[in-house]
């Protein structure tokens, strides 16, 4: 049994699809990009897939012992966490009210699990620095951090490296990559077709036509021929 | 100066405003962190206005205890101006203003078409700032003030947690499994009733002083939620205190001296976090 699978979703707000007929399926261990022009739904579609809008048609369901709100998610960042007072310790911790049900605090497994991942993605001497004063990367790091405490078994992620240097983004995709090597399903939106076709291993890519299929099928298929074309045009 | 405080200090009622006005100051900055962070701090200015407005319906109608129609309707509008806010943010904006002026406007225009009272500037004027009715509290007033107050801090201690992940991240905390709806309205519910409590002691008008500035001063100097929180209520309560003990010594009116001493923390902190960051660098 997937852990997602998606049958012909439409995804959209108010009654109007943004996109429709969408249809893929995640297994455990996959690394899933989802790729597409800008306004083609790619953000919409992750939303629905965390239950925070509700699909116009369609089916998601969850299997493999995954409930609806063990996904882990990295989202954009927004404006109110610019000036937010928190550390990092207070931000990664919250990731582990996903298992809370009416719990008001947090336990001492909680912390044990902030703390393993604070580690995991060397961060611990931010550990006590407040999460506004750091870099645009270590911020991702934390949000990643933050994401796994809510699960190990898939993890969202929604532009990961937007606004990030080359450097660092590359960085970043090398620990996605390490995670996803550890067991972790992972589901990227990205525009960087060149990372999508690196690391992943199946690609969904939405817009005029619907393609889903493994990364091989996707360079050989006209979508993914016409939009790397253009793309490797783009930067050279 | 020492003689006349204790002199007033053996009065029950100043020690009465004493208790009611630490009270509300501690509520008040519990809350106000959240609201501050959340882009909600006009939820807390709308809502005094729209209480305002009740009150004065509530003054018309002669009713012996106030609170019993004030806090219903303002718990309600709160919910509403919540709801508004959610949709669409210009348009909650704008409804927001909307509701908050003509609440104050009616309530102006209900008292005076209406009132019984000979001194109808001066009822008008203590309910936008809170001038004497601190000093005017029964036993009865004071210790609902007191539950109240008992509820609000349980309430935010037992949801600390949930309101901090709401408020970082709305988007996340949804996902994985919070009920983010239900929090909104615990905090837009817990807002109106400190709102309500607060008018007594500095009027409608300058309540948002006594919820932002608190947050903002703490803001400038911590760097953890916990400790924002913290400091913002150990400022508040001292403010309150202060402005209290002055304003009963130097016969000042009380919202106005609080305000006042919120103001000046606030800058002090302002220079003090500007010197901290400057010794950093």
């Amino acid at each position: 049994m997937s852990l997602i699978n998606v049958e012909k979703l439409s995804v959209g707000y108010d009654g109007n699809a943004v996109e429709k007929d969408i249809s893929f399926r995640v297994e455990g261990g996959d690394y899933l990009c989802i790729v597409g022009e800008n306004g083609s739904g790619k953000s919409t579609l992750m939303k629905t897939l965390l239950g925070l809008i509700d699909p116009l048609a369609g089916k998601i369901s969850f299997g493999d012992g995954l409930k609806k709100n063990e996904i882990g998610y990295l989202p954009q960042q927004t404006q109110v966490q610019k000036d937010f007072p928190a550390s990092v310790y207070e931000v990664v911790l919250s990731g582990c009210q996903a298992h809370f049900n009416w719990r008001p605090f947090y336990n001492a497994q909680d912390k044990k699990t902030a703390d393993m991942f604070i580690e995991q993605l060397g961060i611990t001497d931010l550990k006590k620095r407040c999460y506004r004063e750091l870099s645009g990367g270590q911020q991702q790091r934390v949000l990643l951090a933050r994401a796994l405490c809510a699960t190990r078994k898939l993890i969202l992620l929604d532009e990961p490296v937007a606004g990030l240097d080359p450097k660092v983004t590359e960085e970043m995709y090398e620990l996605i990559k390490e995670l996803n090597d550890r067991g972790t399903a992972v589901i990227m939106i990205t525009h960087d077709i060149a990372a999508a076709i690196r690391y992943a291993d199946h690609i969904l890519h939405i817009g005029d036509h619907i393609f889903f299929g493994s990364r091989e099928e996707y360079i050989n298929s006209d979508a993914g021929s016409f939009f790397l074309k253009k793309q490797g045009g783009d930067e050279k | 100066m020492m003689e006349k405080l204790l002199l007033y200090l053996s009065r029950p009622f100043v020690y009465y405003a004493l208790i009611v006005g630490v009270l509300i100051a501690l509520c008040s900055s519990l809350i106000g962190v959240t609201l501050v962070l959340k882009r909600f701090s006009f939820i807390g200015d709308g809502l005094s206005h729209v209480a305002f407005g009740v009150m004065a319906i509530a003054a018309v109608l002669n009713l012996t205890n106030d609170m019993l129609i004030v806090m219903p309707g303002t718990v309600l509008c709160a919910i509403l101006l919540l709801r508004t806010g959610q949709n669409s943010r210009i348009k909650g904006d704008a409804a927001i203003a909307m509701i908050s002026v003509s609440a104050l406007a009616f309530g102006y225009l209900i008292m005076n078409i209406f009132s019984t009272s000979s001194n109808l500037s001066g009822d008008v004027c203590s309910t936008l700032f809170g001038s004497t009715s601190i000093l005017t509290l029964t036993s009865t007033e004071v210790w609902l003030c007191i539950v109240l107050s008992i509820m609000v801090v349980l309430i935010f201690i037992l949801f600390y947690n949930k309101i901090f992940a709401v408020t970082f991240d709305e988007d996340f905390a949804r996902a994985s499994g919070v009920k983010a709806g239900l929090y909104n309205l615990i905090i837009a519910v817990v807002t109106a009733v400190i709102i309500v409590l607060a008018m007594n002691l500095v009027g409608s008008l300058l309540i948002s002083a006594l919820v932002i500035f608190p947050a903002l001063s703490a803001m400038r100097l911590f760097k953890s939620f916990l400790s924002v929180t913290v400091f913002s209520v150990i400022i508040s309560i001292l403010c309150a205190f202060l402005g209290m003990i002055i304003s009963i010594l130097a016969g000042t009116p009380v919202g106005s001296t609080i305000v006042a001493a919120d103001a000046a923390v606030f800058i002090i902190c302002c220079i003090a976090g500007a010197v901290k960051g400057g010794l950093r660098r």
